[in-house]
This record gives C-alpha cells, sequence and structure tokens, in this order.
C-alpha cells in the first residue's frame, strides 16, 4: 500500500510547488549591477533649453534623483502625479533623463502634466541609458554627494517605494553629509 | 602623360583594395556580432536573445556592440561592458559562481544520488534472493517426470 502512495506524495508535492510558481507576479525586475558604484558620468543638452547642457559633475557634493522617463513610456504616466508630489516635498532635486523621446513630444507632456524635474537631459540614441543600465522606463537612480548610486528603481516610483526605501535613505545621506 | 595614368591606375587600385578590406572588416564584424548576440539576452523581452529581439533597446545594444567591435575590442571586453551594467543576467550561459553552483552541479548531484540508490537497490534484491539447492528428493521426481514425458512422445 505504501509503495503506491509514494508517487502520489511526489505528485501532491509537485502539484504544490507549481500551483505556488503560476500565482507568484514573475518577477522580471533585476538588481542592478550599479549598486554602490559610481554613476557613470555624462553631459547631455538640457531639454527646455538645448543650447545648454547638464552635466553629472554639476551634482557633486548634491543628493540627487536621476528619473528615467518618456513621453512614450505608460508607467512614466502613472508615475508622474508621485513626482510631482515628492517634488513638492522638497525633499530631493529630481532631474530626468529624457530617454529616446521626441524633444517636442516631451516638452508637451510636461506642460500638460506639469514638471517635477529640475531639469531634464536629453538622451536622444539612449547611449547614456545603457551606461546606467536602462532596459525599461521609467528608472530612477538615488545618487549621493560622492556620485555614488544608491538605490535603484525599476517601474514607477510607488509612494510605498518612496517613504519606506528613498526618504530614509536621503535622510540617512543627508545626515552623513552634514556631520561630514 | 604616361606617368600621370600609372599614378591614377595606382591610385585606384589602392583605393579598391582600401574598400575591399574594409568590407571584409564589416563582414567580420557582422559574424562577431550574429555570434555573440546569441549568448546574450534581451532584458527587455526577457526570453529572447539580443540577436532574435526586435526590442529598442536590443536594437541600441548591438548597435554599441558594433562600435566597440569596430573600435578593437574583444568579446571579452564587451560582455564585461554589458554585465558591469546589466549585471550577469545579461548572459544566456550563466556564469559559474557559487550563487549558480546549485544550477550548473545540481543535475550531476542528483544523477550520482539516482546512481546509488540504483546501486543499493540491486544489491538488496540480490542479498534477499537465497539459494535453495536440489534435494535428493526433487532430483527423483525431476528424473521421473522426464521419464515420463518421453514415454509420452514416443
Amino acid at each position: 500500500m505504501v509503495r503506491y502512495l509514494i508517487p502520489l506524495g511526489l505528485f501532491l508535492v509537485l502539484v504544490v510547488f507549481l500551483a505556488i510558481g503560476l500565482r507568484r507576479d514573475p518577477d522580471t525586475k533585476l538588481p542592478s549591477a550599479l549598486l554602490n558604484k559610481p554613476a557613470p558620468a555624462f553631459s547631455l543638452p538640457q531639454l527646455k533649453d538645448p543650447t545648454k547642457t547638464f552635466s553629472s559633475d554639476e551634482m557633486r557634493g548634491k543628493v540627487w534623483l536621476l528619473n528615467v522617463w518618456a513621453s512614450w513610456c505608460v508607467g512614466c504616466r502613472d508615475e508622474h502625479g508621485w513626482l510631482l508630489e515628492y517634488e513638492r516635498s522638497g525633499v530631493v532635486p529630481i532631474y530626468g533623463l529624457n530617454y529616446k523621446d521626441k524633444n517636442e513630444d516631451a516638452v508637451a507632456w510636461l506642460e500638460e502634466l506639469g514638471d517635477p524635474y529640475v531639469l531634464s537631459a536629453v538622451d536622444l540614441d539612449g547611449r547614456v541609458a545603457i551606461d546606467y543600465g536602462v532596459y525599461g522606463a521609467p528608472e530612477t537612480y538615488l545618487i549621493d554627494q560622492n556620485g555614488t548610486i544608491r538605490f535603484k528603481q525599476v517601474g514607477p516610483l510607488s509612494p510605498d517605494v518612496w517613504s519606506t526605501k528613498v526618504l530614509p535613505l536621503v535622510q540617512e545621506l543627508n545626515r552623513q553629509g552634514t556631520t561630514k | 602623360m604616361t606617368r600621370t595614368r600609372l599614378l591614377s591606375v595606382l591610385l585606384l587600385c589602392l583605393f579598391a583594395a582600401v574598400t575591399a578590406n574594409a568590407q571584409t572588416d564589416e563582414a567580420a564584424i557582422e559574424r562577431r556580432l550574429a555570434k555573440l548576440s546569441h549568448e546574450l539576452r534581451c532584458l527587455q523581452c526577457q526570453n529572447q536573445t539580443l540577436a532574435d529581439s526586435p526590442a529598442g533597446l536590443a536594437e541600441d545594444l548591438r548597435r554599441e556592440i558594433r562600435v566597440q567591435m569596430r573600435a578593437g575590442k574583444t568579446d571579452e571586453e564587451i560582455v564585461a561592458f554589458l554585465t558591469a551594467r546589466y549585471g550577469d543576467f545579461i548572459l544566456y550561459k550563466p556564469r559559474v559562481t557559487p550563487a549558480t553552483y546549485l544550477l550548473w552541479f545540481g543535475p550531476f548531484v542528483i544523477l550520482l544520488l539516482g546512481l546509488f540508490v540504483l546501486f543499493r537497490y540491486i544489491r538488496q534484491r540480490r542479498d534477499s534472493i537465497t539459494e535453495q539447492p536440489l534435494t535428493d528428493d526433487d532430483r527423483r521426481r525431476a528424473k521421473e517426470l522426464l521419464a515420463a514425458s518421453r514415454k509420452e512422445t514416443a
């Protein structure tokens, strides 16, 4: 009798594993290879004034967010209202990296929905995004005073992630920055 | 006159040689790209290789690989460039690291385990078979039966 129960038991174990596997949200998010590494330097024209450039070196000594966005990106639209709120809270300056977008579309998007960015840099061919390991907008990087990436969010930066991850980290970095 | 003609012919030959060389270089780069991009994952559609994917990012990455190949980078250098940015996940063939030991060696461990169990099972079966030598009585009965059957067939 027992010998017939063994295959049945194994089968049930398999069913349980498959049930768990099928119910789980397929987590396609990757850990960033650049976490705690220097943020790649870039110098790109600014969206609203293409005659000026923005260089990541200008941000030395500051804690800042780099948000990769595009007007064609669906997740960015979800995220946009939240970004405006974060900007209003004045916790950390948000800089945009406009990723493979049409300039007029990007400007129209900011006029329509509001502009949470101090400024947006234009990455027309996506070359800087490759340096940052971007594989799906929106993506957000928290960069510290020394230019090190301290946190990366793939997908919209939800209020949950903001309050549990970004906010505490920004406060800690600011504290360390002032005591130094 | 003949000198200028000779010179122009020479120049033409030189030009042809250079373009031919550039063409074979480009062909070689495309071959290398085709081979390398089959070993890399497209991160936008994660079950496709970089070679198969029509996604925008895959296109950008192929372009970047081409640029680096033209600049004389080796395949190893390009793979290092990509893993530094996207992590080991971009490699379709996972590296042998402590995190992937189970993946690489797990099947062999299971194979050895299976062989061990099989070996034990066979030994156990062999041991459970006890030898039963024929008794004199058995031999007599066998002889009788053989004799009887011989009589019947005759």
